[in-house]
């Protein structure tokens, strides 16, 4: 008989249950109760993180190896569980300015944060695309939230029609998988594939598939065409959410996918990453230079980010690992206090998005002009920032590996980055107003997230061992000896 | 066995002839009926593996529903398919050059495929549990116990589904009149009838 412990679930459940009964609280109490829903949200994200403090540290597989929880999942679903949190935070006063407040729009979003934790702890593909494509279908439809907006309603259609592509090519890749293991169980795979001293075609062509969808999901180039659409087109706060916690579960999926199951194909799937990475880190450099939208520079600016964090899964070592989990945890805060900054631009009631629209900040608001520049030096990698370190640890594992290529590919697309980032910076506080100033007033929550993103990156300095062992640490769970 | 495999080409012939025509026909509405033939066709494969329980659900919920569903659709609303293919045409040729490539890649993977040598092994690993003559008895088995988790999480993609439709397309239209029962019944004759007395030979004015 197989044990239904569902003890390592329970911050899943908590979530889907308090999704469901606040379903039925706004059915109940109509749209002007979004913004008590959306508070209560948020609380049932900061219970089930309660939850995951409680879960014991040690690795635990249940439900007949459906799913895995370890230091692993834990640290990403932390993760995950924030970039909802200050997703939905930064949404509430948004949306009602926006007059596009609805009470379905935190229960979405919570529903697709139990759908990215199922991700995270999924060990077995089975269980990988369900919790995929809860996440996704909740995005669509966030996404095309402002359903009476032409860009809205096009962008989710996008992203629908290339993620439903991108499914299939993930099913696709899951059946050869099962047409030559006969198993969907990552330690069956597991055991299957490391019998063989080469890898035969039939597994190769089953991992490239699968690798081509998860590639999707995070955005990596040649599979980033819609990120910039999607970002541009979805209403900011979706935006904000769509860079956040996807980009961290569906990292977090295909690390445990590469370094558990296809751990033996670790040869082959090392190239492919290594293109992946490789074009990221291009794609996102150059192409972001010609943007004047800031969202879209937003979206390649987390192209180009992936492709660094690819760089700590191609060394495919601990410490390569583990600078992936410290590079996401830093790139989700700063991604929060960069859509904290960009939500406030709003002009006469109306949200603008340009970058000129940034011109002389630093005259007429001088705060918002410093906290925008510190996390744009942050994201560019300038020392002392948070930003840095990431990339610093991300560049170590890369040489210990001997990935010199990589390394140094970085390094030149890091220089080249910078130039748009501090671009922005340029135009907050070199060039003179142009348009009528930016609307003041910032409500309290958001100033609240903004300063924290802050403190913690100018003073992640003051205590770096402490974050980076607890990365290395979470990492540690996926190569067990 | 030789009938098996007469019936296997004859059911897999007519399901790739009427799929070919779901996407050809220039009438939507036979694109429909030929959609409905392939998944009779597909539904027939199944009973043939002897999952008769997955063929006879593909009729039901495809053809009961699905089908139906779509063939609602294409009649009620007016859609010019014929014009919507133009754009699409000039991207034909690219389509195909990129179908082919596939093909080929597939094929030759297809000629080179051998399983792991513990694939048949693996396979039977979750049916080891199974008791029960009907296959309907065997899913259910499984459902519940191997595969509840997924089956939950199915749900809960539904349950957002749902909730998606919802959001994208519904709408409180202002100035439709709706029945309200509690009103009707509370109202009285003498708040609605007024009598008045006509004097003969005036009319009423």
């Amino acid at each position: 008989m197989i044990s239904f412990n569902l003890i390592p679930l329970l911050p899943e459940i908590y979530l889907s249950l308090a999704a469901m009964g606040l379903l039925l609280l706004g059915v109940f109490r109509g749209n002007e109760s979004s913004s008590v829903i959306s508070w209560a949200c948020v609380m049932a994200a900061g219970i089930a993180a309660l939850l995951l403090l409680w879960m014991p540290p040690e690795r635990m597989i249940v439900l007949d190896g459906m799913i895995t929880m370890d230091r692993f999942s834990v640290f990403m679903k932390y993760l995950v569980l924030a970039g909802v949190a200050a997703a939905i935070i930064l949404s509430i006063e948004y949306m009602e300015r926006e007059k596009a407040a609805r009470f379905e729009y935190p229960v979405l979003v919570l529903l697709a944060g139990a759908g990215m934790m199922i991700m995270l702890s999924a060990s077995n593909l089975l269980a990988v695309y369900m919790g995929l494509e809860l996440q996704s279908l909740s995005l669509y439809v966030l996404t095309a939230f402002r359903r009476d907006s032409v860009h809205a309603a096009e962008a989710g259609l996008k992203y629908f029609i290339l993620g439903a592509l991108s499914s299939g090519m993930l099913l696709f890749g899951i059946s050869l998988i099962y047409g030559f293991t006969g198993s969907i169980d990552f330690g069956l795979i597991h055991s299957s594939l490391s019998k063989f001293a080469e890898i035969p075609a039939g597994a190769i062509v089953g991992l490239v598939f699968i690798l081509a969808g998860t590639a999707f999901k995070i955005s990596a180039a040649p599979f980033h065409m819609w990120t910039p659409d999607v970002y541009q087109g979805a209403p900011t706060a979706v935006t904000a959410l769509l860079a956040m916690a996807p980009k961290v579960a569906a990292i977090g999926l295909l690390m445990r996918l590469l370094l558990g199951p296809f751990e033996p194909a670790a040869f082959q799937w090392q190239q492919i990453i290594w293109f992946l990475s490789a074009a990221s880190m291009i794609t996102g450099a150059f192409a972001a230079m010609m943007q004047s939208d800031i969202k879209r520079l937003m979206a390649y600016s987390s192209i180009g980010h992936m492709g660094y964090a690819l760089i700590g899964l191609a060394a495919f070592s601990q410490a390569g690992a583990g600078a992936v989990c410290l590079y996401m945890l830093i790139y989700v805060i700063m991604g929060a206090g960069a859509f904290a900054v960009i939500l406030c631009l709003r002009r006469d009631g109306r949200s603008c998005q340009r970058i000129e629209d940034l011109s002389g900040l630093s005259r007429t608001h001088p705060l918002l002009a410093y906290a925008m520049a510190i996390l744009m030096f942050s994201m560019a990698g300038i020392p002392p920032l948070a930003g840095f370190f990431g990339k610093l640890a991300i560049f170590q594992s890369a040489m210990t590996a001997g990935l010199y290529g990589l390394a140094i590919l970085g390094v030149l697309t890091s220089v080249v980055a910078a130039y748009y980032y501090l671009r922005i910076v340029k135009v907050m506080f070199f060039e003179e107003p142009t348009v009528a100033s930016l609307d003041r007033g910032m409500p309290l929550a958001r100033g609240l997230i903004l300063i924290l993103c802050l403190v913690f990156v100018t003073g992640f300095i003051l205590a770096p061992s402490s974050i980076m062992a607890t990365a290395q640490n979470a990492a540690a769970a996926l190569f067990p000896e | 066995m030789i009938v098996q495999a007469l019936a296997f080409y004859l059911f897999a012939g007519v399901l790739l002839a009427s799929a070919l025509m779901v996407i050809t026909a220039r009438n939507p509405v036979h694109s429909v009926l030929f959609l409905i033939l392939s998944f009779f066709s597909a539904a027939a494969l199944f009973v043939l593996l002897g999952a008769e329980f997955v063929g006879l659900i593909l009729v039901i919920v495809y053809v009961g529903a699905v089908a139906v569903l779509f063939l609602f659709v294409v009649m009620m609303l007016d859609i010019d398919f014929a014009h919507l293919r133009k754009g699409a045409m000039q991207y034909v040729p690219v389509g195909i050059a990129v179908a082919a490539v596939l093909l080929g890649e597939l094929g030759m993977l297809y000629l080179s495929w051998n399983a792991a040598p513990d694939a048949l092994l693996n396979r039977g690993a979750p049916g080891a549990l199974l008791a029960g003559p009907t296959n309907t008895e065997r899913l259910g088995q499984l459902l519940y116990t191997h595969y509840a988790f997924p089956f939950q999480v199915a749900g809960l993609i539904l349950l957002a589904a749902m909730i998606g439709a919802i959001v994208l397309t519904h709408r409180t239209r202002p100035g439709v009149r709706r029945q309200s029962v509690a009103t009707q019944h509370a109202r009285q004759a003498r708040d609605v009838l007024e009598i008045r007395k006509v004097e003969t030979g005036k009319g009423a004015v």
